[in-house]
């Protein structure tokens, strides 16, 4: 699991939560929370890392859990998981095509078809 | 001392009311701030509100999985008014609600207390579902209809201030049938109804449990006469409350209270305490339990003319094979209970949606005395059917993709739902269990194989009963890549046995090959059709299923 992890150059990561009213899955962008994993925000300072978590954790009532997890620079230049259960948290369960990371899903699956 | 709250009628729904009225300024508290998130925790999942991986789940009780049409008309609704248009049943049959928002639970939680179903006690350290025989009250073996007893359990249960914060998690199981249908040596207390010199009493298992630890219950009392049933529950459930372990949340169930003390000592103590609990028992639980007898009659069941039903088999032959494989003997001439499973093609094992719900919900009112139950395969069953409705019913269920003939075969698998949505999961279930199913669909080999139960769980806590599979498989995280562990021989009735781990685990592409191989070998080494997969296990050992799996070893 990615909870209690520490960021460095060599292994950058994000911060991830569900949000408070919803549920859903949601990742930090300029202290502030964003639905699309691709925008999220990759960390490779541990210091920095650590106060954007601080942030994170203050703001109770947007989000529930916040953590860091684990994540390398994609080819795209946006954050990739490294770790299968941040993959299945941000596509969305793989019995069905639905969550919000569906139409995030989807959009990625038109972006790689062209 | 027994308090008969809540039963269903004004005072139920009033408590009901004002439970929900306390959960919604709950979360309306969490949401303006002033509850924090660690406040909020015990009060949500008091309410059965977990936080999964996507979302919220609502887990709601289905007591001993009986249902009335109304209640699962009104699941549907909630699950297209506040879900995705669907609802899991699990293997303790609650239904879980994946995609609920917090904002939207309390008028959810208002509209299931409508018709006199909740999640209160889904979750936390107290006294969870009560689980019975899903074929009570019809089956042909059956000794008598446990659901009163069952019922009378629940209503003891049910805010029981005693037992609100028990070590552990607790579960109970009750089963009339000579044949144990309810897997009670895997159940904190497992209760059989048992017949002694014309006397009815139950024979009294615990410390059953899966879990990290799996244990098997072993049983406390050969026979309590049925009368002493609410106090001696209560002297196990205070011995346990006094003796279990508080230190570490891993050993505190009461398989490790039983294990690490022993039978005999808590066999002393629950007798001490249970002379002192039956003299609290005023006998008003026996008032309330012929209340409950009279609310549980049987149905008016109607003389019905079989001809057709058998010139049906005859004509068609997925009929035919529909009711030799989900029919369960009835009781009562001329009718059967049919078994309705939620394992078909393609299928996540245990998912319903709203549509199919309110489809069954109809066809029990019209043609199956208002029966419906959940049983702990996830399949559904409408206990009561006339031989003479089957071909209406299987035609309708057909319609709606749900007459799969599959029950108890290798493609009805249990699963739970893994890292598609649980939090505490090491790897995925879902897609294992659909891999499996569509591989042996495609041989066409489900009948040729016969009985044949695979149950799949996503980590160590063994949701899916795969200690209990014939056939079980865990997922696990080896160096952040799912792996599959594989264990052999586990059942969960008459003989239980544990299964055993056949050697290391799988990678996920691995695990339909490896299966593949494992009934290859079964097919080749079993003495008739049928000599079941389990039978030819427990004859054979474990060494020519293991070579089959791992033949770069043999
Ligand atoms: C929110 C999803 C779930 C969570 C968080 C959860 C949690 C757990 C945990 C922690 C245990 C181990 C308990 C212990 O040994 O002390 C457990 C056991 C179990 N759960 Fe679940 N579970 C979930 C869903 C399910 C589902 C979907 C099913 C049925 C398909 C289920 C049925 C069971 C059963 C049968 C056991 C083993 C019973 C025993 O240990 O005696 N649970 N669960
Ligand atoms: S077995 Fe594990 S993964 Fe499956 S539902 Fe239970 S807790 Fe979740």
């Amino acid at each position: 699991m990615s909870k209690g992890f520490t960021p460095s150059p060599a292994t950058p990561a994000v911060i991830t939560a569900n949000d408070l009213r919803q549920g859903h899955c949601v990742w930090m962008r300029d202290g502030d929370w964003t639905a699309d994993p691709r925008e999220a925000e990759l960390f490779e300072d541990e210091a920095i890392a650590e106060l954007a978590l601080l942030d994170a954790i203050a703001q109770a009532s947007v989000v529930v859990g916040p953590y860091l997890a684990e994540a390398r620079r994609g080819p795209d230049g946006c954050p990739e998981p490294t770790h299968f259960r941040e993959a299945f948290r941000r596509r969305g369960p793989s019995n069905y095509f639905h969550g919000k990371q569906a139409e995030f899903a989807q959009t990625e699956l038109e972006a790689s078809n062209v | 001392m027994f308090d008969a709250r809540p039963q269903h009628n004004d005072q139920h729904r009033e408590y009901l009311r004002h439970r929900a009225q306390q959960f919604r300024r709950q979360v309306e508290r969490r949401l303006d701030g002033s509850l924090t998130e660690e406040e909020f925790r015990p009060l949500r999942l008091m309410n059965g509100v977990y936080l999964q991986l996507h979302s919220y789940m609502y887990r709601v009780a289905i007591p001993y999985g009986a249902f009335t049409p109304d209640q699962l008309r009104m699941l549907g609704h909630v699950a297209d008014r506040w879900d995705r248009g669907y609802g899991h049943f699990t293997t303790r049959t609650n239904i879980q609600f994946h995609w609920h928002k917090l904002v939207d639970i309390p008028d959810s939680m208002e509209a299931l207390n409508s018709v006199g179903i909740h999640s209160i006690q889904t979750s936390g350290n107290t006294i969870r579902n009560i689980n019975a025989d899903a074929f009570a009250g019809a089956a042909a073996d059956e000794l008598e209809d446990p659901r009163p007893w069952a019922e009378l359990v629940r209503r003891w249960s049910t805010d029981h201030a005693e037992f609100q914060f028990l070590p552990r998690k607790f579960k109970i199981s009750v089963s009339a049938g000579k044949q144990d249908r309810s897997a009670v040596s895997a159940y904190d207390i497992g209760l059989r109804i048992v017949e002694q010199d014309g006397v009815r009493g139950f024979q009294v298992w615990v410390g059953g449990g899966l879990g990290r630890t799996p244990h098997l219950g072993q049983v406390v009392r050969e026979f309590l006469p049925q009368a002493d049933l609410l106090p001696y529950l209560e002297a196990i459930l205070a011995v346990y409350n006094l003796t279990g372990r508080r230190d570490n949340k891993w050993k505190a169930r009461i398989k490790i209270t039983v294990a690490e003390r022993g039978l005999e000592v808590m066999r002393a103590d629950i007798e001490e305490e249970f002379l002192r609990r039956r003299q609290q028992f005023s006998g008003l639980d026996q008032e309330i339990l012929n209340g409950l007898r009279a609310q549980f009659a049987p149905p008016e069941f109607l003389d019905a003319p079989v001809e057709g039903y058998e010139a049906a088999r005859a004509a068609n032959g997925a009929f035919r094979s529909w009711t030799d494989t989900n029919l369960h003997p009835h009781r009562i001439p001329g009718y059967a209970s049919a078994i309705i499973t939620l394992k078909g093609p393609g299928e996540t094992p245990g998912d319903m949606s709203a549509d199919q719900m309110r489809l069954v919900a109809d066809l029990a009112e019209r043609l199956a005395h208002g029966d419906i139950r959940v049983n702990h395969d996830q399949n559904l069953v409408l206990p009561h059917v006339r031989k003479a409705d089957l071909t209406e019913i299987y035609a309708a269920l057909r319609e709606a993709g749900l007459a799969t003939a599959n029950a108890g075969k290798i493609t009805d698998i249990i699963a739970c739902p893994g890292m598609d949505y649980c939090t505490l999961a090491t790897a995925r279930s879902i897609p294992i269990a659909k891999d499996i199913a569509a591989h042996f669909r495609a041989r066409g080999l489900e009948d040729e194989i016969g009985e044949m139960k695979i149950r799949i769980s996503g980590c160590i806590n063994a949701c899916g009963h795969h200690h209990l599979g014939h056939i079980g498989i865990l997922g696990l995280d080896r160096a952040g890549v799912e792996n599959y562990q594989i264990t052999l021989g586990g059942d969960g009735y008459e003989t239980p046995t544990l299964g055993q781990r056949a050697g290391a685990g799988f990678p996920a592409e691995e695990v339909v090959p490896a299966i593949n191989r494992l009934v290859d070998a079964y097919l080749e080494l079993r003495e008739s059709p049928q000599e079941r997969f389990i039978d030819a296990y427990r004859r054979l050992g474990v060494a020519p299923f293991k070579a089959a799996l791992y033949p770069a070893d043999a």
